[in-house]
């Protein structure tokens, strides 16, 4: 085996292990600029995968199950805003029940009844997918890969240059601030856990009707706290986030190659990278950091 | 009407269950029975019951240190993780006789999670890293750190012996470093694990009700610029509620490691999430250590009991759906009930009051 062949097959292992966790990060991206730590991502990525699974075996189309899974996605974020922002329940505690419900729920479905495997169609770039090294990682897809290229752009526009996106970002650094100019900032927290399900629920689906074509028991495996240490990775920005996410795919697929290659390299070094990487990211770049000021804390209306 | 919400809410997670059950094919009945046959019906069960709630209890009690001082952690699973590997390392690296090895284990589990908790609160002083998100990365970074520990023959795999597959694991730490326990097994037997989470928890309960310190650490909590003000060093305050909750989930750990819940060795995947449902055990307690013993028994049962739901074919799993359910239902009421009678009062005019940004 030539060392392109070897370098074109983690590629595109990388890819595939990156793009659920690229969408996910999209989502958790914009919760996190409104002053969300939202750590369900976990349950939202599992809840999708395992819905959409369901529904693709229900009704035989792998699409539609792909749909019912980002529905899913955004009703746990429903559930999870409307806890931490309109009841303001500590929203980490409602973050980890819901993991552990999801978790279970999940869990206790796929033992007592199997799904059959469905898969969303490939699509093939004509003449890219001839290239070399690259062509079959990145121009050879299931299609959801390529709504990356339309909510990249569309998460930035919303986040960086719409006004909704403004408000979103006040109520992440300065909720009094924000209040006081009129932003309501609960909402605009809801939306942006809205935006999250959404996101997270795609990427979930996308591992599951996309990549794998079928559920098993805890499929997503942390995916969704790999999300959250790539979005401290990129420091709050979408550009390093998304880098962050690429390397964490790498990471992976490293992780999963290199015994074949012969290589021996710590299995469980890579697989901590993720979290080393954000905690050293968190060290490093404090001074550059936008790590929105407030982050996690919760939002009351003091008169 | 607080209460009554909560009993509400109560029955209505615990009918979702049966639903879920009877959607699903099964008993509700025949689930609840062997629930209770595996945690509460005997002696051996209590007694099983009982060891599940040593460590949810100390995880718990260690939180409402933190939580109380105004910290908010969630690595109290990868507290627990360390407390398990640091107990492992001297039980099977010290060539200590008799008790004292046992002292040396608890105290060496209760050391390593106060580092690893250290650890968060020294990024947070240092470059000012959210303790959530440092606590709940180490979680991960602990879970790869015993993964790698019980694979390398030079640090705590299991020694070859006369097997020809090592197992990622470590020996049997030896007999004087396990916990030893008190009355026989077809009646309830009582874990010195249990006797030690039992005293810690009311010395917690004491210390923070009635001791300057406590009062110190609560003010800290409730308004850290008030505390300032009266002359508390928060910032000190606040690092040694996170390294106590820290060695609380180390200690419990030690538990895992050395009662006989599991195999006497250390294994990835060993805390079995004791971290997590010990903090969801002081939330639910609302962070009241004497409220931690009756929420932890509970969260024991469903523990214990949840091995023998396999045997009516009911999947394991219904147990964290019951926990989960549980907890949302325990948590929400309050502040729905809160809600409601804020209502009217938010509506009225009100004088405008200064806000300090």
């Amino acid at each position: 085996m030539s060392l392109a062949f070897d370098t074109e097959i983690i590629l595109s292992s990388g890819v595939r292990l990156a793009t659920p966790l690229a969408f996910a990060a999209l989502g958790e991206y914009v919760a996190e600029r409104a002053g969300c730590l939202n750590i369900s991502v976990e349950a939202m990525m599992l809840g999708a995968a395992f819905g959409s699974v369901a529904v693709a075996s229900a009704t035989g189309s792998a699409t539609l199950g792909l749909l019912a899974g980002v529905l899913i996605g955004a009703l746990i974020a429903l559930v999870h805003a409307n806890l931490s922002h309109r009841a303001e329940i500590n929203t980490f505690v409602v973050g980890l029940a819901l993991n552990t419900l999801v978790l279970g729920l999940t869990s206790y479905f796929i033992a007592s009844s199997g799904f059959g495997s469905h898969q969303v169609a490939q699509v093939r770039i004509p003449v890219l997918e001839d290239l070399p090294v690259l062509g079959s990682p990145l121009f050879v897809e299931r299609w959801p890969v390529y709504l990356l290229l339309v909510l990249v752009p569309l998460t930035w526009w919303l986040v960086s240059r719409s006004r909704w996106g403004l408000e979103l970002r006040a109520a992440g650094e300065n909720p009094a601030a924000a209040d006081v100019t009129g932003i309501h900032v609960n909402h605009r927290r809801r939306q942006a856990m809205l935006w999250c399900g959404l996101m997270a629920g795609l990427g979930g689906a996308h591992l599951a009707v996309g990549e794998v074509g079928s559920f098993s028991q805890n499929m997503t495996a942390g995916r969704g706290y790999i999300v959250i240490a790539a979005v401290i990775f990129g420091a709050w920005r979408l550009g390093r986030t998304l880098l962050g996410c690429a390397l964490f795919g790498l990471a992976d697929a490293l992780r999963l190659a290199l015994p074949a290659l012969g290589v021996t390299l710590n299995s469980q070094l890579l697989a901590a990278a993720p979290y080393l990487l954000a905690l050293v990211a968190m060290l490093a770049f404090v001074a550059s950091s936008r790590e929105p000021r407030s982050l996690g804390q919760p939002f009351e209306r003091s008169s | 009407m607080k209460t009554l919400a909560t009993v509400l809410s109560v029955a209505a997670a615990l009918l979702l269950c049966a639903l879920l059950l009877v959607t699903t094919g099964f008993s509700p009945a025949g689930a609840l029975r062997s629930i209770y046959d595996g945690s509460l019906a005997n002696g051996t069960a209590l007694t099983s019951t009982l060891l599940y709630t040593a460590p949810l209890l100390l995880v718990a009690v260690g939180t409402c240190v933190s939580t109380r001082a105004g910290v908010f952690s969630i690595g109290q699973e990868g507290q627990v993780l360390i407390g398990c590997f640091t107990g492992a390392w001297f039980a099977l690296r010290l060539a200590v006789a008799g008790p004292l090895m046992l002292v040396v284990v608890l105290l060496a589990a209760a050391a390593g999670g106060a580092l690893w908790a250290w650890l968060s609160a020294l990024m947070y002083r240092w470059r000012g890293v959210n303790v959530v998100v440092s606590t709940l990365l180490m979680v991960f970074v602990a879970q790869q750190l015993i993964a790698f520990s019980v694979g390398q023959a030079w640090f705590l795999q299991q020694s070859k012996g006369d097997k020809a597959v090592v197992a990622p694991q470590s020996n049997q730490i030896p007999e004087a470093a396990r916990l030893p326990s008190f009355g026989e097994y077809p009646h309830i037997s009582v874990n010195l694990g249990l006797i030690v989470a039992v005293a810690l928890t009311a010395l917690v309960a004491v210390v923070l009700a009635r001791t300057a310190w406590g009062f110190r650490l609560r003010l800290t909590g409730l308004s850290p610029a008030a505390a300032q003000h009266t002359g508390v060093r928060t910032a000190r305050v606040t690092a040694l509620a996170l390294v106590i909750s820290g060695a609380f989930s180390g200690l419990a750990g030690a538990l895992m490691l050395a009662s006989p819940i599991g195999t006497y060795r250390l294994q990835p995947g060993m805390s079995s999430n004791i971290g997590w449902d010990g903090l969801l055990v002081a939330l639910v307690a609302r962070n009241n250590p004497w409220l931690c013993a009756p929420v932890a028994l509970l969260f024991g049962v469903l523990r214990a009991g949840g091995s023998f739901l396999s045997a009516t074919g009911v999947p394991f799993y219904l147990v964290d759906v019951v926990k989960s359910l549980l907890v949302l239902a325990l948590v929400v009421p309050p502040v729905l009930t809160g809600l409601l009678r804020r209502r009217p009062a938010a509506v009225a005019p009100q004088p405008p009051v200064p806000v300090e940004v």
